[in-house]
């Protein structure tokens, strides 16, 4: 039986309508911590998951050529203008020596070649603008998922044949199996028979978007054996910046993550973070000053008992370490309880609120870390809002606290 | 316990300094059974207080067991509090949390953090010796008046004080319980040898008592002794 241990149970146990008091007011601020941290990451992980589903972690591009204006000095006589016209598209060429260097980055999971450009689809003497994306379908897939994008038809990619988005299919009438017309802006045209009809997310996206094999995309293009992007996908999502810049002084081209070009989404992600960081905060400074009046007004009511505990003879040290535990305590069994209500208003919210389609409309991420996180800053915040009482307690004058 | 020219005053500053004791010289002899009288305001509690180590005096010197105590700072004023001195107050004070063993054990339980199954015991044992030993578990408030100020008397034993200072220990009791709780206190003192000093107003109670010592004014009155002294080796 330990001194501090036991007083502390026991004041906790007697003043049971303080103790359920204090426990509820921490119950429910934890409650609201652990709900809204739920909430917050569960939509930015669902959001981060949406945009991200027909985006790579990181693309690289060839490097920008520049144009070099000549310098004129004041005073020179000028005697000749030469500047050179754009002599092909600006390409990759033997990257699959970079493919080759970029597979063996750290944190680099998968790395997929694209040709892209510019071009038309024809059918039936419907013409409409697209984008030619020629790629190796098996590296694609492992870095942009489609087969939870597939609408009809197989994930093959053979010579002679186009996977399209479902816009495309519904404005040229084209199911698997039917043929259409490829012309590139370059010029060189093919004839292509549809794989496969593919819902990217994005209407823009399903009525532009043609996937082709490599080989034929190069040849419309005119490329050669070039290609214009080479998409990443990284091991660490957050870290994709830090990839990019690596990347981009490995290779000599440019490199952009998924950050800098959804740069809005970003800054949204961030100010949300914030804003519910904030939340968290001042919310658990109501608790901490829940904990701490309601120990003053027990420190109060008890001071007769803590007078007597000192006169028979209890250091003051001793007083002080039974209210920094009831703190604690405090702290620890209101998180266990407020992470139980939050989380069981966040998992209610996401099954009675639901989208549409039926899939929630707050998706929550409920994860172990959060409420041993969460305990032990309750636990904390409980032992250093006692602090104050404790002290009080500890300073008491015997006499005068007997006395009353 | 000696006391040599302890003085005690409140205030100062902008209020006005109050002397409560003038110059208090007091010998305890080990084992002996002393009353402290004198009308309210005569200076019982401020000097039981200083005796009790709870204040400390404005000037004079006070020695428990051969220590001075002058200059000590708390944590070491409530070790000897807590080693040398048991209390028994007017209102028995229990702590309503905790059974009558558990009260009984709290000065061994406060001082040391701990307790062991001996001390358990040891508690029980002064409980049986007050007649309460079948009412261990219960708490303070399923006690009769009596029987609380018995478990505080024993309370005050638990850690085998040398001195037990009781302020009005009878003071909220009707005078059949007090006679029996004061015939109590005369038991342990001559078996235990332990040493007490009694506050009380009630004469036929000191009457009682080997040595009276009476309190005016903050002067302690010549005539103190109603007995002769008892000889040092009072245990």
């Amino acid at each position: 039986m330990n001194f501090v241990w036991t007083v502390a149970w026991r004041l906790l146990r007697e003043g049971r309508f303080q103790t359920a008091l204090i426990l509820a007011g921490v119950s429910i601020g934890v409650g609201v911590i652990v709900y809204i941290t739920a909430i917050v990451s569960g939509l930015q992980a669902n959001i981060i998951d949406r945009t991200l589903s027909t985006q790579a972690h990181v693309v690289l591009r060839p490097a920008d050529i520049v144009n070099q204006a000549p310098l004129t000095v004041p005073g020179s006589v000028k005697l000749a203008d030469i500047a050179k016209r754009t002599q092909r598209e600006n390409t990759i060429a033997n990257w699959s020596g970079i493919v080759a260097r970029v597979r063996g980055t750290p944190n680099v999971s998968a790395v997929a070649a694209m040709a892209s450009g510019p071009g038309v689809a024809q059918q039936g003497g419907v013409r409409k603008s697209i984008v030619l994306m020629g790629v190796e379908l098996d590296d694609y897939c492992q870095v942009v998922r489609l087969d939870n994008k597939l609408q009809a038809g197989r994930l093959l990619l053979p010579t002679g044949t186009a996977l399209i988005g479902k816009e495309l299919a519904a404005d040229l009438g084209l199911q698997p199996g039917g043929r259409l017309r490829l012309q590139a802006a370059t010029g060189g045209s093919q004839s292509m028979t549809v794989g496969a009809i593919l819902d990217f997310g994005l209407k823009d996206l399903n009525k532009r978007w043609v996937l082709l094999p490599l080989r034929e995309a190069q040849n419309l293009l005119g490329f050669q054996r070039d290609v214009t992007e080479i998409y990443i996908k990284s091991e660490r999502l957050f870290e994709a910046e830090s990839l990019a810049a690596n990347l981009a002084l490995a290779t000599g081209l440019t490199a952009d993550s998924w950050q800098s070009s959804n740069g809005q989404l970003v800054t949204a992600l961030k100010s949300q973070s914030a804003s519910s960081l904030m939340i968290r905060v001042f919310v658990t400074f109501a608790v901490a000053l829940g904990i701490a009046s309601v120990l003053v007004v027990t420190v109060v009511q008890r001071q007769r008992e803590i007078g007597i505990l000192r006169a028979m003879g209890t250091p003051a040290s001793r007083i002080l370490a039974v209210f920094l535990l009831q703190g604690g305590l405090v702290g620890l069994f209101g998180s266990l309880f407020g992470s139980l209500l939050g989380a069981a208003m966040s998992v209610g919210i996401s099954r009675l609120a639901l989208t549409e389609d039926g899939s929630p409309l707050f998706p929550v991420v409920l994860d172990g870390e959060l409420f041993v996180t969460t305990a032990l800053i309750a636990t904390l915040v409980g032992v250093l809002a006692a602090l104050l009482p404790a002290l009080r307690a500890a300073r008491l004058d015997p006499v005068e606290a007997i006395r009353g | 316990m000696t006391l040599q020219g302890v003085k005690k005053s409140y205030g100062g500053g902008k209020s006005p300094r109050v002397e409560v004791l003038h110059g208090i010289g007091l010998q305890l002899v080990e084992g002996e059974f002393a009353a402290l009288l004198g009308p309210s305001g005569s200076g019982k509690s401020t000097l039981l207080n200083i005796m009790g180590l709870l204040e400390t005096p404005t000037a004079g010197e006070l020695h428990i067991a051969g220590t001075a105590t002058a200059g000590l700072d708390d944590a070491a004023r409530t070790a000897l509090r807590n080693r040398y001195l048991g209390f028994v107050f007017q209102f028995h004070h229990l702590l309503p949390a905790f059974s009558a063993l558990e009260n009984v054990m709290m000065p061994l339980f406060a001082g040391q953090g701990r307790v062991t199954s001996q001390d358990r015991q040891r508690a029980a044992m002064l409980l049986q010796r007050v007649g309460l030993a079948e009412h261990a578990a219960k708490q303070p408030v399923q006690l009769s008046g009596g029987q609380q100020q018995r478990v505080a008397i024993v309370r005050a034993l638990m850690n085998r004080p040398r001195l037990v200072l009781a302020d009005e220990p009878t003071g909220n009791l009707d005078t059949q319980t007090a006679n029996e709780v004061f015939a109590l206190l005369h038991e342990l003192n001559r078996e235990d040898g332990t040493t007490f000093l009694i506050v009380t107003h009630d004469q036929r109670l000191a009457d009682g008592c080997p040595r009276q010592i009476r309190l005016l004014d903050g002067r302690l009155q010549p005539d103190g002794w109603l007995s002769p002294a008892p000889s040092a080796s009072g245990r």
